[in-house]
């Protein structure tokens, strides 16, 4: 948007400040995320930078945050770090218990979103599915509902004993992975189990897949599915042959999505996990509620670090699919 | 092929398939067959939900309305109840009854719970409950006498009238306390007393809040999405990492950063003592109070405004505007009668969906929002799984919440539809 010829003066200081306006708008946007980086790398257990940091002198920074990060709840910290000092922090460090448990979490819940919600969008984009708009009214709304009103009904519903997930009782193969339902003096429960958390996670994901998915259903050609017909197709190769590599970058981004909402979720795993389900983000409402030192800070710049790598995974998905479907950027 | 002539000539004749049936019917078929195979994709995920989302709230409604601690554990009490009028002053049978379900319920220590369910209506009556309850078994009768020997207050009619109250195991009473409401002595509703009124408040506050952060995301977004749709895409796409980038990153991460970024010694105080606009004795509180709330939420839900602006603006035609100048309008006109109409739907869009998001927001007000900066949702938690410990009264404020977030949902659609949500 050039400044037209025939701009007035006025207009030339309208549209200067115009753009001055956008600018501090978008460095309000920015600022906050990046100003965690270099103030995770302080020397001193302060929020702010210090007159060594402004002075960009070494010994204002520091990686103790970090080391802390790595070495907290671990029996012998202090130890040379040999065997038994990486088998300690794999076993006892807390933020990487709760790494561990964000992305086991994470993971399934994101397979459950994706599976189900891919094989909906397919089927809520065919022309002739019925009852089409309120379907999609009740599938998008773990979205838009409050997670407190979200994690407060899976609450109670979580501690009903044996309901509604009496199958989940048994454990497979006799064997006991700790991941399936806990059993108290009221039977089997939901309640504090990884697969509660993992059920609630996927259901707050799947309002994701289902936009994502739908959205790049929009210009699927169904001519394609009848031509792979036509040319002997059965309907599951031309799912995995045809539909499939047409979708898969809607589907990416949407698992994406999903992936994210469950490691950045808290609300439910506090109010239906037990203390074996600490997650990261879990982990960092403790530490913001408790003791809040510049450890959360570096928690928050590697947190930021993958957002961005997520950011630019999308972007590139994204573009894929444009090339694919034929939609060049102008 | 002489065969099908025949049929598409003869007028007297419904039209056929090949191998003889109806068009109609066999069309029909087809399609009910369609129809029933979209459906069958979509039933599995409709399942899950309904077993995962819509069940748990049925049971969160159900909760609100449902409170059988009296009920269950005084049940001779309850059928004195059942079978005398609310006038019936209590007898020596009603004090019996009562005698012995505190007996029977002390013995199973369920008392406390009834204690409670009648504090709720009634404070200060569960110490009266768990009190007597502990010398329930040297009770002896007659009963009357005993029970107001033991305490008075078991002579109020006051707590009378409250019991039977509670006797019921289903109750709206829940909802008439979320609206600051409760039964007045003669049973009619009667507004609370104005120093316990707290729920109606921070009703209000919350629409308030919400309200003011869609406006300051409305004002400050509008702009910046503008910018963004006509700019070149390339340039448009880079500057779009600013809004995406927040968008992408954690919750937490951003109210943690605003915490660093506003507390008494943080980042912006700093600034502030530096350029010498604030003395450094006279830091400003800009955290843990509805400034540090608004500030945070107004970050986190900016990306849910500037993104349906700008996939509305993006297609806008710069010559519209252009035309409208040509024929004489000031560049001011021309935006206000032109550009702005178009951009309406966008803005209606981003209005509603960063409202009722507000509305319900949770995290950010309990981290940052202090006293003052607290939401009806934090209200939720604190019945729920904080202090506050009444299950009942939690899910009714989150129940009426849900109404609101409902009804706000149900104008989304018909305004915008759902299936022009559109992410990133």
């Amino acid at each position: 948007m050039a400044l037209p010829i025939y701009a007035s003066p006025l207009e030339r200081v309208w549209y200067y400040t115009f753009r001055v306006i956008c600018a501090l708008v978008l460095f309000f946007l920015i600022a906050p995320i990046l100003i965690v980086i270099p103030l995770s790398f302080n020397a001193q257990p302060y929020f702010t930078f210090t007159p060594d940091m402004l002075a960009f002198k070494a010994s204002g920074y520091s990686l103790r945050w970090y080391d802390t990060l790595l070495t907290f709840g671990m029996q012998f910290p202090g130890h040379v770090r040999d065997s038994t000092w990486w088998a300690d922090l794999w076993q006892n460090a807390k933020w990487v218990n709760a790494a561990k448990n964000s992305l086991i979490i994470g993971f399934f819940a994101t397979i459950v979103a994706a599976v189900l919600g891919t094989i909906a969008a397919l089927g809520l984009s065919r022309p002739e599915m019925p009852f089409r708009r309120p379907i999609m009214a009740i599938l998008i709304s773990p979205m838009i509902v409050p997670i407190i009103i979200t994690a407060t009904g899976l609450f109670f519903f979580y501690s009903s004993p044996g309901f509604p997930f009496p199958y989940l009782t048994f454990h497979p193969f006799g064997l006991h992975f700790g991941y399936f339902s806990t059993q108290d003096e009221y039977g089997w429960r939901l309640a504090g189990t990884y697969i509660g958390v993992i059920l609630a996670h996927a259901t707050l994901g799947i309002p994701f897949v289902i936009i994502t998915v739908t959205a790049t259903l929009v210009g699927f050609d169904r001519s394609l599915i009848r031509a792979a017909a036509s040319l002997g197709a059965t309907p599951t190769t031309t799912f995995f042959k045809v539909i499939m590599p047409l979708i898969l970058p809607g589907v990416v981004s949407g698992a994406l999505f999903a992936f994210v909402t469950s490691f950045d979720e808290v609300v439910a795993v506090l109010f239906i996990g037990s203390p074996d389900q600490q997650t990261i983000p879990r982990q960092m409402w403790n530490g913001i509620r408790e003791q809040i030192s510049p450890a959360i800070l570096a928690v928050a710049t590697i947190l930021v670090v993958i957002s961005i790598a997520m950011l630019s995974a999308l972007e590139i998905l994204r573009r894929r699919s444009e090339r694919m479907r034929g939609l060049t950027p102008q | 092929m002489s065969d099908m002539t025949a049929t598409t000539t003869s007028v007297s004749e419904a039209l056929t398939t090949a191998d003889g049936r109806p068009l109609k019917a066999a069309l029909r078929r087809a399609q009910s067959l369609a129809k029933r195979r979209a459906f069958m994709l979509v039933l599995p995920l409709l399942a899950f939900i309904v077993v995962t989302f819509v069940m748990p709230i049925g049971e969160l409604l159900h909760e609100s309305i449902y409170n059988p601690d009296f009920h269950d554990n005084m049940p001779e009490t309850v059928a004195w109840f059942a079978a005398n009028p609310p006038s019936t002053v209590p007898d020596e049978a009603a004090f019996t009854a009562l005698a012995d379900d505190l007996k029977t319920s002390a013995a199973a220590r369920t008392v406390a719970q009834v204690g409670t369910r009648v504090n709720y209506v009634m404070p200060g009556t569960r110490s009266l409950f768990t009190a007597t309850g502990r010398k329930a078994k040297s009770l002896q009768p007659p009963y009357k006498d005993a029970l107001i020997a033991a305490d008075p207050k078991w002579g109020d009619p006051d707590l009378w009238a409250t019991m039977r109250q509670v006797s019921s195991s289903y109750t709206a009473d829940f909802y008439l306390a979320a609206l600051d409401h409760t039964h007045g002595p003669k049973g009619n509703i009667v507004p609370v007393p104005a120093d316990q009124a707290i729920y109606l408040m921070l009703f209000e506050r919350t629409f308030l809040v919400a309200a003011a952060i869609t406006f300051i995301c409305f004002v400050i977004g509008f702009p910046v999405a503008h910018l963004l749709s006509v700019l070149p895409l390339r340039t448009s796409n880079l500057l779009m990492i600013f809004v995406l980038l927040p968008f992408w990153t954690s919750l937490l991460v951003r109210t943690t950063s605003w915490i660093a970024l506003l507390q008494r010694e943080g980042v912006v105080n700093d600034v502030l003592v530096y350029l010498g606009v604030i003395d450094a004795h006279g830091r400003l509180q800009m955290i843990y109070n509805q400034t540090g709330t608004i500030v945070a939420m107004t970050h986190i839900l900016l990306p849910f405004m500037i993104l349906p602006l700008y996939s509305v603006m993006r297609p806008i035609p710069p010559s519209y505007v252009r035309a409208a100048r040509s024929l004489g309008a000031t560049s001011w006109t021309a935006f206000r009668r032109i550009y702005f109409p178009q951009t309406l739907p966008g803005i209606g869009a981003g209005s509603l969906l960063v409202f009722i998001l507000a509305v319900g927001y949770y995290i950010t007000p309990a981290l940052v929002g202090g006293a003052s900066g607290q939401l009806i949702s934090n209200q939720v938690a604190y019945f729920i799984t904080g202090a506050g410990n009444n299950w009942s009264m939690g899910c009714a404020i989150a129940g009426l919440l849900l109404a609101a977030i409902l009804i706000l949902y149900w104008v989304y659609d018909r305004l915008v539809g759902i299936d022009n949500l559109k992410l990133g």
